[in-house]
């Protein structure tokens, strides 16, 4: 019958494409340039990315390159099977953040070019230049040192996938993570839930439009007031 | 065989290296708080990748307390900047060298 070996084809396609050799032994071959294809879309997103929002002029452009960057992280964290993380970083940063950086550009309406010609410090673009290209020598000199990374005895709250299975468990490091999370890091994260209030409290003490009353006010802005006619009690800083 | 570690530490450090020149380079104060922004996600990545080269979760961990860490900061200091906005409408680092309120 045509039709069942089309079927049979179709499936056998899928199961290619779709587990990608998890289930598989025919596509073990598929294995490593899948793996390498996905790391380089991702470097190659965000290096695109990192350069736009270090080279364009318009603050919106750049905030918009910064979302390429980020998703490629995100890219490169599911290739290193921390799916959570992958997630979090497309809700936390392209979600939030990133929204809160055009908000702020839209809102100040600064989203006009920064003058090229107004150099007040005219070194600052080759010395700049200089330096990053210090600190990129500086970590490759540092990572040459000769030495093991990985002595001393690092903390085992779990252990990640066995480099051995392809997919290193089939929810990812999720349910590992929650684990060291909620057990061995458990202060640290519940110091961020304080921490998150701090900021939201600061920013709102920041961002807050001051209304002071007439005793608030120093001795020369009373006079100040008084000489003006003004009888308003509240002064808007 | 998967992609060996170095690469990804590569990326990072080629990450990390143009969010510090954009840093110095760069005077619109929203752009710089992007670069650093790109710094932090670039060792986010080198934490993510030594994480799966010990075969330990602790640097996945670190890595959700950086984002918490992070999204603190953007909130703070986008509320410093509209706080320095509101007095003087200009977007340079070079505009506010005086501190005075």
């Amino acid at each position: 019958m045509r039709g069942a070996d089309l079927v049979a084809a179709l499936h056998v396609a899928f199961r290619l494409v779709a587990y990608n050799g998890v289930n598989s032994p025919h596509s073990e071959h598929l294995q490593a340039p899948a793996d390498w294809a996905v790391f380089l879309v991702g470097g190659a997103f965000i290096l695109a990315g990192a350069l736009g929002v270090v080279t364009l002029r318009n603050p919106v452009h750049c905030a918009l390159f910064l979302v390429i960057t980020l998703f490629g992280v995100a890219i490169e964290l599911i290739d290193l099977n921390a799916d959570f993380l992958a997630a979090v970083q497309i809700i936390v940063y392209a979600g939030a953040i990133v929204i809160l950086f055009l908000f702020v550009i839209m809102f100040l309406g600064v989203d006009r070019k920064e003058p090229v010609a107004a150099e007040r410090f005219p070194l600052q673009r080759p010395l700049a230049l200089l330096l990053g290209l210090g600190v990129f020598i500086l970590i490759l000199v540092l990572t040459a040192v000769p030495g093991n990374w990985t002595t001393g005895a690092h903390s085992l709250s779990g252990s990640l996938g066995s480099p051995a299975s392809p997919t290193g468990g089939a929810q990812g490091d999720v349910a590992r993570l929650g684990q060291a999370i909620y057990t061995r890091y458990l202060l640290p994260f519940e110091m961020t839930s304080a921490l998150l209030v701090i900021a939201i409290v600061a920013a709102v003490v920041l961002a807050r439009t001051r209304h002071r009353v007439a005793g608030e006010l120093s001795s020369e802005e009373q006079a100040a007031i008084r000489q003006a006619g003004g009888a308003s009690a509240e002064v808007t800083r | 065989m998967r992609v060996p570690a170095e690469w990804y530490l590569v990326v990072a450090l080629m990450l990390f290296v143009i969010g510090a020149t954009g840093l110095l380079i760069r005077r619109n104060i929203l752009v710089m708080f992007m670069c650093v922004e790109l710094m932090l996600n670039a060792v986010n990545l080198t934490f993510v990748t030594f994480s799966r080269t010990l075969n330990d979760i602790s640097g996945q961990a670190t890595v959700f307390f950086v984002l918490v860490v992070a999204a603190a900061e953007v909130v703070v200091g986008l509320g410093i900047i509209v706080a320095i906005f509101r007095r003087r409408a200009e977007a340079t680092a070079d505009d506010v060298h005086i501190l005075k309120g």
